[in-house]
């Protein structure tokens, strides 16, 4: 208590020790890696490479002209199968390159300087653009796109995301407490390449390891550690900037209207990598737990190895009942309708829940309780808005502002009627978005 | 962080361990928290407890009596009407009892039981389920059922007896409440007897302190909102204080106020009706401000010796109209950027 923090919000329970203690081990070399063309906000990338071809570890085999995008590199040595129609876990399917491995890989020896006074803010976005880097904190928004404002906005803060506050996750304390001295290292090149004066490094007082381990990283200068509550949704863009700095981003605003950027810990990390080793975002630190996986661990992951593969080096799956397996946490991760998707860019995290846990269909009529309106960190009125995104009534909910919901899932998770509120928000949105491309069109 | 990437590898992929069962696909989040409305309506009725007990110690057990017929008529109610309208029966999620027994709290002891079915049966027949059952009444239903009975039987829904505790005769005598007293003859009562409920009155309001245990109780498990319940008897101290300060001989102190009739019983568990109360924080203070000065001014210049009702009821209506003007202000609006 009386760390920074953010208005409303909900406490969950966190599970963070099934996987917070563990160190992050090597993932197997998958045999087949399946990377889909989009794996990042923005436009999808177009294939470089064709069937049949030979391909490198850390080659590009993915890109594509427009500003919002990131290219797509293999993650392993091997030949291209095919490119083809393939599950995404952002539950469509996507176009993508699927390779056979040939059983080895390459080394990455450190061949940049890692001297910041020796390269230009330009070189540094391009160096980022070029390894494909993109928020890793599951948003996968382009990163580069993010350091290069528009002329008129300044910006004077880098503020590192690393709160990490969905339940079960432990990626990103794991790279602050192992990896320090990348994540500092990232924070400083984004500030050179934004020309930001200021360095923050927000994190939950849940993770008392990676505090220390950063404080001795960042010795001193104008890098600052904010301690946080941990609270959720205390790594939403929006709730991080207003406790750490005390900005408030306005409705339909972005972070660099108040002069900030925010980035993961783990994409500052992969920067350190793309700079200093040339290498490419070719695999993540993935946190693998829940109730409904056997052996719950923190693994790096590269990118396309399929979920399946993954769990099975975490022992599988639990039980022969109902599962419900996340690409991300539980409060925010999507539901896997199969295990051949693969891990990408945005992957942080695979959760596993078991058939107790999972929860029920059933709800009860609203009892006005306004548990939603007080855990809601927008100031909205979910109960309201769920109703007119479930009745259509896209006018009101419109005027009711639905569209400045971040759809944290705070609202259903404090609903004592279970009523499935964020899901009625989602389609009430959905209607919306359909309303104005039939506008659109006419 | 010169040499090359450590690596700890996993050899080889294992074979594929036994799979978990078929995927089930929801929308997130995945994970809710443990509450439910049978959780929240249970502790109710347990918070209710300790005013039950000490309605029947000061009232005997026609207390009792009256409280399980008016919860065995609101679950009849509530269950012919699901029946009749092909709706899932839930009538054991606790509201309809809580209805129940908070219609008993607010009748005399020697009200007779013919008349407590009839306002259980219009509690919650017209009260809540014409409505469209639980969650869409406007109006308390426990206090509409109350205001049915007062003008059906105007009469006796106002003839009260001593507690058990201070009559001297073997047969019940009629005697005034504290806020009759305190209106047509201008004696008050003394607030230790309020306080523990040692006075006339209607079956649960009396023991302020039953009824403080039960509030409390209610609080620490988090079904109250801090705001309704003190708002509501903080306004009706400032407000009745102000005539207090006044003329200390004609006016009631805040205190005695705040302990006398149903008061504090409405503070904790009618003005805090999820249901019928407003959903912003806003609007729960002007809910709880407006029905505090309401309270005061019938209690004072009214034609009746009590408010509290009425003062609930009337702000009821205005619930839906300040759910929609105090509307919470969204996050960063008119935040100035750049």
């Amino acid at each position: 208590m009386g760390h920074k923090t953010f208005d409303r919000g909900i406490h969950p329970a966190y599970y963070k020790e099934l996987t917070a203690a563990k160190k992050v081990e090597q993932a197997a070399l998958p045999k087949t890696v399946i990377i889909p063309l989009q794996q990042h906000a923005g436009a999808a990338c177009a294939p470089l490479v064709k069937k049949g071809d030979a391909v490198q570890e850390g080659q590009k085999i993915a890109d594509v002209q427009a500003f919002v995008s990131a290219p797509i590199h293999s993650s392993i040595n091997g030949k291209v199968k095919d490119i083809e129609l393939a599950s995404h876990p952002g539950g469509t399917r996507v176009m993508s390159i699927v390779i056979e491995g040939d059983g080895t890989t390459r080394e990455w020896k450190a061949e940049g300087s890692a001297d910041l006074n020796a390269i230009t803010p330009d070189m540094l976005r391009e160096i980022i653009r070029e390894a494909g880097i993109v928020g890793m904190g599951g948003a996968a928004f382009p990163t580069s796109v993010k350091l290069a404002p528009p002329k008129g906005k300044a910006i004077d803060t880098i503020l590192l995301n690393g709160c990490e506050c969905e339940p079960f996750l432990t990626a990103d304390h794991r790279i602050m407490l192992e990896e320090p001295e990348k994540v500092v290292w990232g924070l400083k090149a984004l500030m050179k390449a934004t020309g930001a004066a200021n360095g923050i490094i927000g994190i939950e007082e849940n993770k008392p390891d990676a505090i220390e381990a950063l404080k001795k990283a960042i010795g001193g200068g104008n890098i600052k550690l904010v301690i946080l509550e941990a609270k959720y949704p205390q790594g939403a863009e929006k709730m991080l900037i207003k406790a750490g700095l005390g900005r408030k981003v306005p409705p339909g605003k972005l972070p660099l209207d108040v002069g900030v950027v925010v980035n993961n810990v783990g994409t500052a990390a992969a920067i350190y990598d793309a700079v200093v080793y040339k290498k490419p975002l070719i695999e993540r630190i993935v946190t693998i737990s829940g109730n409904g996986v056997r052996e719950p661990r923190n693994l790096r992951v590269r990118i396309g190895t399929s979920f399946e593969e993954v769990l099975n080096q975490c022992g599988g799956l639990n039980g022969t009942g109902e599962t419900e397996v996340l690409n991300g946490g539980p409060m925010m991760g999507i539901a896997q309708s199969t295990l051949a998707v693969p891990v990408i860019k945005g992957t942080s995290g695979i959760t596993v829940i078991s058939a107790a846990s999972i929860k029920s269909n059933n709800y009860d009529p609203c009892i006005k309780c306004a548990s939603c309106v007080s855990a809601c960190p927008m100031g909205l009125m979910p109960y309201r808005l769920g109703d007119y995104g479930k009745a259509a009534m896209t006018a009101d909910f419109k005027a009711w502002d639905a569209l400045s919901c971040i759809e944290c899932g705070c609202c259903s998770y404090v609903c004592p009627a279970k009523r499935p509120l964020l899901q009625w928000i989602r389609l009430g949105k959905y209607r919306l978005r359909k309303e104005a491309q039939k506008a659109a069109a006419k | 962080m010169d040499k090359t990437l450590e690596k700890t590898e996993i050899k080889e992929s294992p074979a594929a361990p036994a799979q978990g069962g078929k995927l089930v696909i929801s929308s997130s989040p995945h994970f809710l928290n443990t509450e439910s409305i049978p959780k929240i309506m249970h502790t109710v009725v347990m918070a209710l407890f300790p005013a039950t007990a000490a309605s029947v110690y000061f009232f005997g057990f026609r207390a009792l009596l009256l409280i399980l017929v008016c919860i065995g008529a609101c679950l009849v109610t509530e269950y012919a009407f699901q029946k009749i309208r092909n709706k899932p029966v839930k009538i054991y999620d606790g509201s309809a009892a809580i209805t129940g027994i908070l219609l008993a709290f607010t009748l005399p002891p020697g009200f007779p039981i013919y008349g407590a079915i009839l306002g259980s049966v219009f509690a919650i027949g017209v009260g809540k389920m014409l409505f469209g059952g639980l969650g869409y009444n406007i109006f308390n239903p426990a206090l509409l059922g109350r205001a049915f009975l007062m003008a059906t039987y105007p009469v006796l829904t106002t003839t009260w007896v001593e507690p058990r505790t201070v009559q001297k005769a073997v047969d019940a005598v009629s005697a005034a409440t504290p806020l009759a007293m305190m209106k047509f003859e201008g004696k008050f009562a003394p607030l230790s007897d309020l306080f523990i409920g040692n006075v006339a009155g209607s079956l649960g309001e009396t023991s302020v302190i039953a009824i403080l245990i039960g509030g409390l109780y209610l609080r620490y498990k988090g079904y109250v909102n801090w705001k309704l319940p003190l708002g509501y008897l903080g306004t009706i101290a400032v407000f009745s204080g102000i005539f207090w300060l006044i003329n200390p001989a004609k006016y009631p102190s805040p205190l005695f106020h705040v302990c006398a009739g149903g008061a504090m019983l409405a503070a904790w568990f009618m003005v805090t009706d999820m249901v019928t109360s407003p959903t912003t924080a806003l609007g729960q203070w002007i809910f709880v401000i407006c029905a505090g000065i309401l309270a005061v001014i019938i209690r004072l210049f009214g034609g009746l010796p009590e408010g509290v009702m009425y003062s609930i009821l009337f702000m009821n209506a205005f619930v839906p109209l300040l759910n929609k003007h105090t509307r919470p202000k969204v996050f960063g609006e008119g935040y100035k950027v750049q």
